[in-house]
């Protein structure tokens, strides 16, 4: 115990802010943390929906929870229910074997929600596109309010696209 | 090749220095299910399997089977008649035949004599009788022209008896996981079956592969399973560089490799914090998370992605590291090493944790082949399989041969031993990663790739779950007819089935995170 707690005191906290010279990415993550915070002046809940991804989207999206991004820290979480979801973070691309679990989650999510495109797949289909088994976009199934590009988008542009979603809804 | 004396394969030996492969033709389903039945009996195993369309060149549809043998592998295909193709079942010789035999209907629509009928990757998007990897399947382009998606029902196996239930999860779970369906048949919390249906991910990629050129090829096999990228790349990379008898440049191969254990580390090390966290331990998922992040950011400053898509191509890679980089990364190794062991020494004498993984979700050693698992799992279950190391007929393929791998091993089975086997692998690889940094030596990155009419090739890698292999196939325009890229989760989610038997729902998380099977990888 004794060693656990040394190393857990030797680790620190490492989402406090870094030094001013610093303009690295701890900065970045500082500011829209607090950005997030002032908008909502609550905390978020979201659901993330893999709806046929190649599971690098949902790496990064974990990420989100390792001590440099510390997003459930900031009151930001992800919960295991729609119906206890503020917003829908969604992978892509839309199987067709997903088209309809990923609809049954969008209506048990409460409005107003919001839906996030996550990825290039989820974006537009992606390298997979539109076929007999993929539906592509997630805007073809339900409605989308904000894209984050990428493959997969890094942690830190999944915040930004957080972020940008809940001012565009305010 | 040795297997049986009596046999009347011929076999060929594939050309290339890659994991060593011989390819042989079986004229019928006998000799296929005879030839089975002795790699069985010799300790072999399923590697995979896969149906084509050959009518087009005049003749019917193929079967192809891949068999994991101690000297490597055997690829054999079995032509079918262009009408009723069938073979026989494997099943009852490899229970791991199962799914891929009826992935294999659903998507090529041959099929087996007998056995478990039942759709797999179909779930009511397509009709029954149109099978979308055949060439003259009309595909309509745009989802709205597409067929009706009828979502159907799944005929799983029910358990009876007094106070059994069903408990259904998913497909879309509770965490930030994909999607597939388990059904488990429970008595009060104890789990007396498992059924899994997966499908969900199901994307048509191989549909895609068809028609496309070697770029793009490369570009979708990287995105079959996002956490495997670097061992799905390379395996095809070889599969391509076999059949157009290209050989990568050394320094390729040993840039490959240091991705590989990069890949291989990067996985471990993000399970084995959310074993942690599985277990109420949440301080091991903060610091095992913390050491994968600054991994991905390291990865990200040398190879300019953070999980390093799209860096290995036929020929050899699309990226190159200076000596800066190299000392980067020998100096991070140092850094992790060091803190890797302080973390095991911390999650070996924590007892409520040892408590939560010892005994539970047992997969042993007989169950473990008889299933045909191969990789991390099957170490933990007392297996000395590993593709990156030397054993008594095998040489694993450059640059392994030269660098020497300590296979790790566990007896017990159990989620421990996943952790075990977990933790050795990191320390071998950090070692390997340095001993990669001290052999590099300046050189080509990339030889030309020409595509090779007609010409077929398969890769095998060893990559942090355990065997991919991408099966590859030229057309007569140097298009791709076919491309089968092979996970070796669809041998490992139905241990996973067992391995769950006899214990309570709560320690399923546990036991399905000490595997972390890819859904994508094999619904493909």
């Amino acid at each position: 115990m004794i060693r656990l707690l040394r190393h857990i005191f030797r680790t620190g906290i490492l989402t406090e802010p870094t030094p001013d010279a610093g303009e690295g990415p701890q900065r970045e993550i500082d500011r829209l943390h607090d950005e997030i915070l002032h908008i909502l002046g609550r905390a978020l809940t979201i659901r993330e929906v893999d709806a046929g991804s190649c599971n690098g989207c949902e790496l990064e999206i974990h990420a989100l929870n390792n001590p440099y991004y510390n997003l459930e820290g900031r009151g930001i979480r992800f919960v295991a229910s729609p119906r206890h979801a503020d917003m829908l973070l969604v992978t892509g691309p839309v199987t067709k074997n997903m088209e309809n679990a990923l609809r049954i989650a969008y209506d048990c999510t409460p409005d107003p929600k919001l839906v996030i495109a996550v990825g290039d797949c989820g974006c537009n289909g992606g390298v997979f596109g539109e076929s007999y088994a993929s539906c592509g976009a997630i805007e073809n199934v339900v409605g989308v309010d904000l894209r984050i590009p990428g493959c997969p988008p890094a942690p830190l542009a999944l915040m930004q696209g957080i972020l940008a979603a809940v001012r565009k809804s305010k | 090749m040795i297997l049986c004396d009596d046999s009347t394969i011929e076999f060929m030996p594939q050309p290339g220095a890659g994991a060593p492969v011989w390819r042989g033709r079986v004229s019928s389903g006998e000799e296929l299910k005879d030839f089975a039945a002795a790699a069985h009996l010799a300790g072999g195993r399923l590697a995979a399997m896969w149906g084509s369309d050959s009518r087009r060149r005049g003749g019917g549809f193929h079967l192809h089977c891949v068999f994991g043998l101690d000297t490597g592998h055997a690829w054999l295909s079995l032509a079918l008649p262009a009408d009723e193709p069938a073979y026989p079942d494997l099943s009852g010789i490899f229970p791991a035949a199962n799914r891929m035999q009826r992935a294999t209907r659903d998507l090529v629509g041959i099929a087996t004599e007998g056995g478990d009928q039942r759709p797999w990757l179909r779930h009511g998007a397509w009709p029954a009788d149109w099978y979308p990897l055949r060439h003259d399947a009309v595909h309509e382009v745009g989802m709205g022209l597409g067929f009706q998606n009828f979502p159907s029902d799944y005929d799983f196996v029910q358990v009876g008896g007094e106070g059994a239930h069903e408990i259904p999860v998913g497909p879309i779970h509770a965490g930030i996981i994909e999607p597939g369906h388990f059904r488990f048949s429970v008595v009060g919390e104890r789990v007396l079956r498992l059924e899994q249906r997966l499908g969900y991910q199901h994307k048509g990629v191989e549909k895609l592969f068809i028609g496309a050129d070697i770029a793009r090829g490369a570009r979708l096999v990287g995105r079959v399973s996002g956490d495997s990228t670097c061992a799905f790349a390379w395996a095809f990379a070889a599969a391509v560089e076999a059949a157009c008898r290209v050989a990568a440049p050394r320094r390729a191969l040993l840039l490959r490799a240091l991705m590989l254990e990069r890949e291989r580390i990067a996985n471990h090390l993000g399970d084995l914090g959310a074993l942690g966290n599985d277990a109420a331990f949440a301080f091991g998922l903060t610091q095992f998370l913390r050491l994968k992040e600054d991994w991905l950011r390291l990865n990200h400053q040398v190879f300019g992605h953070r999980f390093m898509m799209d860096c290995i191509v036929p020929g050899g890679v699309a990226a190159d590291v200076d000596r800066p980089a190299l000392d980067a990364i020998v100096l991070q190794c140092d850094n992790v090493g060091r803190q890797v062991k302080e973390l095991r020494a911390l999650y070996d004498e924590h007892s409520g944790l040892q408590d939560r993984f010892v005994t539970t979700g047992v997969v042993g050693a007989a169950l473990a082949r008889e299933l045909s698992l191969t990789g991390m799992g099957a170490r933990a279950s007392g297996i000395l399989l590993d593709g990156r190391a030397h054993r008594q007929g095998y040489t694993p393929p450059p640059p392994y041969a030269e660098l020497g791998v300590r296979p790790a091993i566990d007896e017990r089975g159990d989620v421990a031993a996943r952790v075990a086997v977990r933790f050795d692998e990191v320390s071998e690889s950090l070692r390997l990663l340095r001993e990669i940094a001290a052999a590099m030596r300046l050189g080509e990155t990339r030889a030309d790739v020409a595509p090779v009419a007609d010409a077929g090739g398969l890769g095998v890698i060893e990559g942090w779950r355990g065997e991919v292999l991408v099966g590859v196939q030229f057309d007569s325009d140097g298009k791709f007819a076919r491309v089968h890229p092979h996970d070796p989760s669809w041998q490992a989610w139905p241990a996973l089935e067992h391995a769950v038997m006899k214990d309570i729902v709560p320690d399923f998380p546990l036991i399905n995170k000490s595997f972390n099977l890819s859904y994508s990888g094999a619904d493909l």
